[in-house]
């Protein structure tokens, strides 16, 4: 279908844009939704009852001219889910896509689905989205045929007119039949993910919106400076809040000295509970001078809070694990190892990795009328006001979120911290209170993706067939913080609340299907000195894990394959097809398939890696590396360039083979495959959080750095497989995208940079210095 | 407090505020502008971007004081007669932005790169842009994005010229 225009982007996503005037700002009235439309008791000024699923007209609203509003609970963190939930809504609905809209995440006006995570949007939540519209069609269906006289079975629907098949001059609009009216249809299922009415879903070759790529509605906004964004928010007598936090992690706080703000222009107040301080002024800029003036009196903690980030390997080797996870165990690995040719063992270190968010964690509260209302961009809205009501002891339908845009949220970002700090402070103040956090503070205090330190051990026989391969991992997991938790946001911990037992954290495995015969997975976690008050707390990070574990299993699977002399792609496709059983969603196949789909793409001539080393100054190399995430599957191929007198690497060139099943938007799934994979390229080039014994000490853009345009490879290729070994299924499922292609990316660059130099670069991140080292003790 | 005058967007406007403020947040807070955010307020990422005579600013570390009388362009200001910038334009026909929080230092840097250079190469459009940062790595697109409005542009002058 063509693009829809800007004119209607401007009109639909005006729906969207919440108004963020104090008059405005008041969930669905500020959505545009007339009155009588709105889930009973969801509007106006509060409380603020949960809505009800059940209800039909809680998803969906019709208006008289034809377009129609779904309501989602879901937030769009920049991958165009928002898009993608129309295209599925408006095809089972049977309504032109221009004609619709999509409000998001906002606790008040939609259905509590959780926000977003895991990449589940279409996976999970798209299907009770699919099922609510299916049955809003057969109810308007059957509105039509009382109506017109025609039976159901007699009528066509195309875009919102339903007219007879026999006669098509009988014909009535969705907006003439239920326009300005509400549907009042009971849904049923246990929960919201099984909400469904009693009309069957579409099979998929019957859907005409789903696989096509309308433009996104949120871009317009966001490239004409028209987009209002959760710091955007303004109220009226609203205050702007700056944090002080701990200089040195683990310190307790001794003493304020108000005095040295007193004097600042706009101060109002400093608020203190236990470790946490805050500094309140009428301007921002005043509350960010007060907040580095104000005079803090801080006690260091007796001992060490962790080792300096350069000791953090050796520590976690041998540290006492706090838990294990569960051991997977295949065969008789010990014995196959034994009796084997040849055994190699390696470890791979992989640093704490933030969020660092471009934009710092922040939110606005409003208190007004022994209410709360919220506004921020966090990914889990529902779980942020439930938490905050429990914080502050507020029953539930006194507090809302609003869900607005912002900086870029994979998982458990500071925005959960934000969001509790901006409700304490404005509960506390009685006004609207702003809050964000410095540079520093996010880079500094953000939650990290855990540290691991990995052994891999494999055996090959005679022929350089993998006969056992074991993997042990350690990971600095230790508390690993929930979402919204109101024991362990960083403001409870810092007020002195928190859970009488941190939680147990992980240790993940590798996600593959290869075949072998003798296997073992285990790992445990292990704690770092400070537990609770400490910046390095570890929480999800875009695919949590997943490119900690795949750069090893990936990396190592590369150095068998080396071992053995073979093509690491043929190695991968002999480990794959070496067994034939396979799950309900063909993972098996789907895996062979986008392994064989990457090679064929890039240009991939077979041959043992690493590669005869080139003569000049620019070595180059490619590498594959593989994983899947619940059904999804990704293979990565990186084309590098090692600058053997600098250590530098650019990948110029990047293949991803990638089966998420069906696919709703196919120019949405790219970009967000393009940017995730180089994220998880930033990942793997750059980011490390550094630390010494009291503090971080990776505080900004140059001591964290990130990936840049500079970076960026020359050309990037995205291959959309369907691997389903029977691709017409009327069912085809739509399965999850985004963080799968995470995974494999450091190992992809890693293994390419073998397959340039012969060196092997078994630590995170690959910057010159660490590549340079390498090269030189390896004669390079 | 000092009253300072500023000329934003092509309107005068007139504001209370201390003289060493920040830019931005006189911007912001004080005349609603969204275009430019709040990223680092060191320089480093480019969030607060401006155009200042041409030249792609960091709003974030220029004190409102030293750009009193100065011309200075938003994000807002970019589109002419209700008409978006080609570069606006070649940041939705690419479908450039994730979260979209970088884009305006993106597109006021690009800005002031193709004023300075029409035609940049591939390795002029890396280097011009890397010191403006974006978390959700949409890069490769920007730069799509980037030779595309360089080459409408391109054609909307030469057309200029034939007309003339
Ligand atoms: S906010 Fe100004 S450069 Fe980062
Ligand atoms: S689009 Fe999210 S930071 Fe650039």
């Amino acid at each position: 279908m063509s693009a829809p225009s800007r004119r209607d982007f401007l009109r639909t996503s005006g729906m969207l844009v919440v108004g963020v005037s104090a008059a405005s700002v008041a969930g669905a009235d500020s959505l545009g939704l007339a009155a009588g439309q709105r889930t009973a008791g969801a509007q106006g000024p509060g409380p603020y009852p949960d809505v009800d699923f059940r209800q039909l007209d809680s998803w969906i609203v019709v208006r008289a001219d034809g377009t129609a509003t779904f309501h989602v609970g879901k937030t769009d963190l920049g991958q165009g889910t928002g898009t993608a939930f129309r295209q599925i809504m408006a095809d089972e609905l049977d309504i032109a896509y221009d004609k619709t809209s999509c409000v998001m995440g906002s606790t008040d006006v939609t259905v509590d689905q959780g926000g977003s995570g895991g990449s589940d949007a279409l996976q999970t939540d798209g299907w009770p989205m699919r099922r609510v519209a299916a049955e809003a069609r057969r109810v308007l269906l059957e509105m039509a045929s009382s109506r017109l006289g025609v039976p159901v079975e007699g009528m066509v629907v195309s875009d919102g007119v339903v007219s007879a098949a026999a006669d098509p001059s009988k014909r009535v609009t969705y907006g003439e039949l239920i326009g300005g009216k509400r549907f009042n249809v009971t849904l049923s299922g246990a929960n919201v993910d099984a909400t469904t009415g009693v009309a069957p879903l579409k099979a998929v070759q019957q859907l005409k919106i789903v696989g096509t790529s309308p433009q996104r509605y949120d871009i317009p906004p966001k490239v004409d400076g028209t987009a209002k964004w959760a710091v955007d928010v303004k109220l009226p007598g609203m205050l702007h809040a700056r944090n002080v936090k701990p200089p040195v992690a683990g310190a307790t706080l001794v003493s304020i000295d108000e005095s040295s703000v007193r004097g600042v222009p706009g101060f109002v107040k400093v608020v203190s509970q236990g470790n946490y301080v805050a500094v309140v002024c009428e301007r921002e800029e005043q509350a960010i001078r007060a907040a580095r003036q104000l005079k803090v009196n801080w006690k260091k903690p007796a001992t060490a809070p962790f080792p300096a980030s350069e000791d953090l390997f050796t520590y976690m080797r041998s540290a006492t694990p706090t838990s294990a996870a569960k051991p997977v165990i295949v065969g008789d690995p010990d014995a196959a190892r034994a009796g084997a040719a040849r055994v190699i063992e390696a470890d791979y270190d992989v640093p704490f990795q933030g969020h660092t968010a471009i934009g710092p964690a922040h939110a606005t509260a409003d208190p007004r009328n022994d209410q709360l209302t919220i506004y921020s961009n966090d990914m889990k809205s529902y779980g942020l006001r439930n938490g905050v009501a429990r914080f502050l002891d507020m029953p539930r339908d006194r507090v809302r979120v609003v869900w607005m845009e912002g900086p870029q949220a994979y998982g458990r970002t500071a925005a959960d911290d934000a969001g509790f700090e901006a409700a304490l402070l404005a509960k506390e103040l009685g006004r609207p209170v702003r809050v964000q956090w410095m540079r520093q503070e996010e880079t500094a205090w953000d939650t990290k993706g855990p540290a691991y330190a990995v052994r891999m051990r494999g055996a090959l026989d005679t022929q350089g067939h993998v006969v056992s391969l074991e993997y042990d991992a350690r990971a600095a997991d230790h508390n690993h913080l929930g979402y919204n938790e109101f024991d362990t946001v960083l403001v409870a911990q810092l007020t002195g609340r928190r859970k009488a037992q941190p939680a147990a954290g992980r240790a993940s495995y590798p996600s593959d299907m290869y075949a072998i015969p003798n296997r073992r997975m285990s790992g445990s976690v292990v704690p770092l000195p400070l537990v609770w008050e400490t910046p390095l707390r570890t929480g999800n990070l875009r695919d949590p894990d997943g490119p900690q574990v795949t750069f090893a299993s990936e990396s190592f699977i590369d150095e068998l394959a080396a071992a053995a002399k073979a093509d690491p792609v043929a190695f991968r496709l002999q480990l794959l097809t070496a067994a034939r059983d396979d799950d309900g969603g063909f993972r098996r196949a789907r895996s062979i398939a986008c392994v064989k789909a990457a090679a064929e793409k890039f240009g991939w001539d077979p041959r043992p890696s690493p590669k005869p080393r080139d003569s000049g100054d620019i070595l180059t190399g490619r590498g594959i590396a593989y994983a899947y995430r619940s059904q999804t599957i990704a293979v990565e191929i990186a084309e590098v360039e090692v600058n053997r007198r600098t250590g530098h690497v650019w990948v110029r060139r990047l293949v991803c083979a990638h089966d998420c099943g069906l696919v709703v938007n196919p120019e949405g799934l790219r970009r967000t495959i393009e940017c995730g994979m180089l994220h998880s390229l930033s990942r793997a080039l750059h980011e490390e959080v550094r630390f010494d014994t009291e503090k971080v000490t990776s505080v900004d853009w140059i001591t964290h750095p990130t990936l840049t345009h500079a970076d960026t490879p020359g050309v990037i290729d995205v291959v959309i497989v369907n691997g389903d070994p029977n691709p017409s299924r009327p069912d085809l499922p739509h399965y999850g995208a985004g963080e799968t292609v995470c995974k494999p990316m450091l190992a992809a660059v890693a293994n390419a940079i073998f397959d340039a130099t012969g060196v092997r670069i078994r630590r995170v991140p690959f910057r010159d210095a660490r590549v340079l080292a390498a090269l030189k003790a390896a004669g390079v | 407090m000092s009253t300072i005058k500023l000329t934003v967007n092509g309107e005068a406007r007139t504001v209370e505020a201390e003289p060493s403020t920040p830019l931005l947040y006189v911007l912001r807070n004080d005349l609603d502008l969204r275009g430019p955010r709040f990223g680092c307020g060191l320089g480093q990422c480019g969030a607060c971007t401006v155009l200042i005579k041409g030249e792609a600013v960091r709003s974030c570390v220029r004190p409102v004081s030293s750009v009193q009388g100065a011309e200075i362009t938003t994000l807002e200001g970019l589109a002419r007669g209700g008409v978006l910038h080609p570069l606006q334009q070649a940041w939705i026909d690419e479908q450039v932005p994730q979260c979209g929080f970088c884009q305006n230092g993106q597109i006021l840097t690009a800005k002031a790169l193709l004023d300075r250079n029409p035609n940049p190469t591939d390795a002029e459009i890396r280097e011009g842009m890397s010191r403006t940062l974006c978390r959700c790595m949409t890069y490769y697109r920007i730069q799509a994005a980037i030779k595309r409005a360089a080459t409408a542009m391109q054609s909307t002058r030469s057309g200029n010229q034939e007309v003339r």
